[in-house]
């Protein structure tokens, strides 16, 4: 396994950020929701974003990419940031999220958007579409790996489990998924809506290899990337235990900012908070 | 119809190796063939429709052709919106075969009748709905709907049915194929209804009726030609599906003569009701007992025809 140098560090530290940033912008502007959602996969999709993901930006069609498929689409200010970080599309674009026009829906949609492999957005659709790409690779020999990002919510859903069983058996060891495990679903705490636990033994009864990891530290996710496959002839299923609204003082934790966006001093106090963030 | 679809796929399967065949579990007797000659172009997905139609979406992503198959609802409504967002948003090259169309499967009951998939399948964006009218109609849509890139419907029956068209038709994707010409009445018809279209002409000729008999094989998009011209030609049109009233084919006409300028042409349609069908009984006598049989249809024409035709 390699570890990330600090300069690698730095620059993820800083991409987290930017999506942060990003994130609280566009969201703020279109008044739209979701930022402790897209705030707790920050560092999740800087990792793949700054380094794991065999992607070339010049070449979205590249035949040899990576997939990535966000299965929480309502994520999708987090992944529009790093796409056009990266250079999918232009940054400009961001301005208008989810605004009448604009390129960028409220869920994450492919239709003229480059980078985005699939439209998601209801949940429990991710994980079955990445395992078909996952079982076409493996019949076609192609190297490529197919990864998913998952909700902890979205593993209410009968499709998910239906992937999960297909996946395990399948032995899909080109495919790999993350499930966001922030706690929180949209009326309340995953423990008391609906409670997963115990989760990883759950995905790894259905055949799969898990690692349980801390989903904001930059090692621990570069580390578990570094490994996938798990086990040769198993998926592999990262459980990232993060936190909802992670980065700023008074979203972390708290179930509102599911849906509200930040304006006049929330906002300038989330801002100042994540720009002096390290 | 179902044995026309399978001897077909194993045809196209064997010319072109991105057509993948994927069965929820479903098919025994019938899949065995394909699997055993095409493994890698083979799979059972189990009986989970949901996650069966999301990889297909996620195989034809990755460049397959890939046909669904299970019986009557299930590769329909179960993953109704998987078939919405993951193939039909994303133009998947994804076939979804039901077999059962309709009151196949009559005596297993409610949950095994296909009777609003025309409609539900009708209202999707980039579907093409085909409900083939007999084997010679269901082996070309099946090589019809392969070619044609992004998703299908094909609406099959069961077995067994005859062969309606005398000769081979000039089938084309929505083109509705003329079986019989005539100038007093129309009788559209789609799917499994075919061979009683055929019949009730017959029976209305000894009548010196002369009926035409269109194969509206295609439900979308729908041949609005063929329909304007026999609203021009005869003097009434009748539908004729074995499916619900509500959205299926008898709805694709009528949208298309309300919106026609000038037709004053009667219409009529002849399905089922839009309520649940608790009768017991093959598909034959459950037609009988909702008026589709060849008797009960020409009877419930004949005060439009008397009336026309004096």
């Amino acid at each position: 396994m390699t570890c990330l140098t600090d300069e690698q560090k730095n620059q993820l530290i800083a991409l987290a950020r930017t999506i942060r940033i990003g994130v609280l912008k566009a969201t703020s502007r279109a008044q739209s929701s979701h930022v402790g959602a897209c705030f707790s996969m920050a560092e999740l999709l800087a990792v793949l974003y700054g380094e794991s993901l065999h992607i070339d930006p010049q070449r979205p069609e590249w035949p040899r990419r990576d997939r990535f498929i966000l299965s929480k689409g309502h994520g999708c200010a987090g992944l529009y940031v790093v796409l056009a970080e990266v250079g999918f599309f232009p940054k400009e674009w961001l301005d208008e999220f989810c605004l009448d026009g604009s390129h960028l829906a409220g869920h994450i949609t492919h239709a003229g958007v480059p980078g985005v492999e699939v439209s998601t957005g209801s949940l429990g659709h991710g994980l079955p579409i990445a395992s078909g790409m996952a079982l076409a690779a493996k019949r076609d020999d192609c190297p490529h790996r197919v990864v998913t990002l998952l909700s902890d919510g979205e593993c209410d859903e009968g499709s998910t489990w239906e992937a999960v069983l297909f996946a395990g058996h399948h032995r899909l060891d080109n495919l790999i998924a993350i499930v966001d495990y922030n706690k929180i679903q949209s009326l309340g705490k995953v423990a008391e809506v609906l409670d997963l636990e115990p989760l990883g033994k759950k995905w790894e009864s259905f055949g799969w290899a898990v690692a349980e990891i801390d989903g904001h530290d930059l090692d621990e996710i570069h580390g578990a990337l570094s490994r996938v496959p798990f086990e040769v002839g198993k998926p592999s299923c990262i459980v990232a235990h993060t936190v909802k609204g992670k980065g700023v003082s008074f979203m972390e934790n708290e179930l509102l900012w599911h849906y509200r966006s930040a304006s006049g001093e929330e906002y300038e106090q989330a801002m100042a908070e994540l720009e002096q963030s390290r | 119809m179902r044995t026309a679809f399978f001897r077909k796929l194993l045809d196209l399967a064997a010319q072109d190796e991105r057509i993948n065949l994927v069965v929820g579990d479903l098919g025994f007797g019938l899949v065995e063939p394909f699997a055993e000659k095409f493994p890698r172009q083979f799979l059972n997905a189990g009986v989970a429709e949901q996650n069966m139609t999301g990889v297909s979406a996620g195989m034809a992503l990755s460049g397959k052709v890939v046909f669904t198959y299970s019986i009557a609802n299930f590769p329909i409504l179960r993953c109704f919106e998987q078939i919405r967002n993951d193939v039909c948003y994303h133009r998947a090259n994804v076939k979804i075969v039901a077999v059962g169309g309709g009151l196949c499967y009559g005596a297993l009951g409610m949950t095994h009748h296909a009777t609003e998939d025309i409609a539900v399948m009708r209202a999707l964006p980039e579907m093409t709905v085909v409900a083939p009218g007999d084997p010679l109609e269901a082996e070309w849509a099946t090589a019809a709907v392969a070619e044609r890139s992004g998703p299908a419907y094909l609406r099959l029956g069961r077995a067994g049915e005859p062969i309606v068209h005398q000769e081979q038709p000039d089938f084309q994707l929505g083109r509705a194929v003329l079986v019989r010409q005539g100038y007093d009445w129309t009788l559209i018809s789609t799917g499994g209804m075919l061979q009683t279209a055929v019949k009730v002409a017959g029976r209305l000729a000894d009548e010196n009726v002369e009926v035409r008999v269109l194969s509206m094989h295609t439900l979308k998009p729908i041949d609005r030609n063929a329909v304007l011209e026999a609203a021009e030609q005869t003097r009434g049109i009748v539908t004729l599906e074995e499916h619900s009233v509500i959205g299926g084919l008898g709805s694709a006409v009528a949208e298309v003569l309300a919106e026609a300028d000038g037709v004053p042409v009667k219409f009529k349609r002849i399905g089922l009701p839009s309520a649940f069908c608790s009768d017991v009984g093959t598909q034959d006598y459950l037609r009988q007992i909702h008026g589709l049989s060849e008797k009960g249809i020409v009877e419930s024409l004949r005060p439009m025809l008397k009336a026309t035709l004096g």
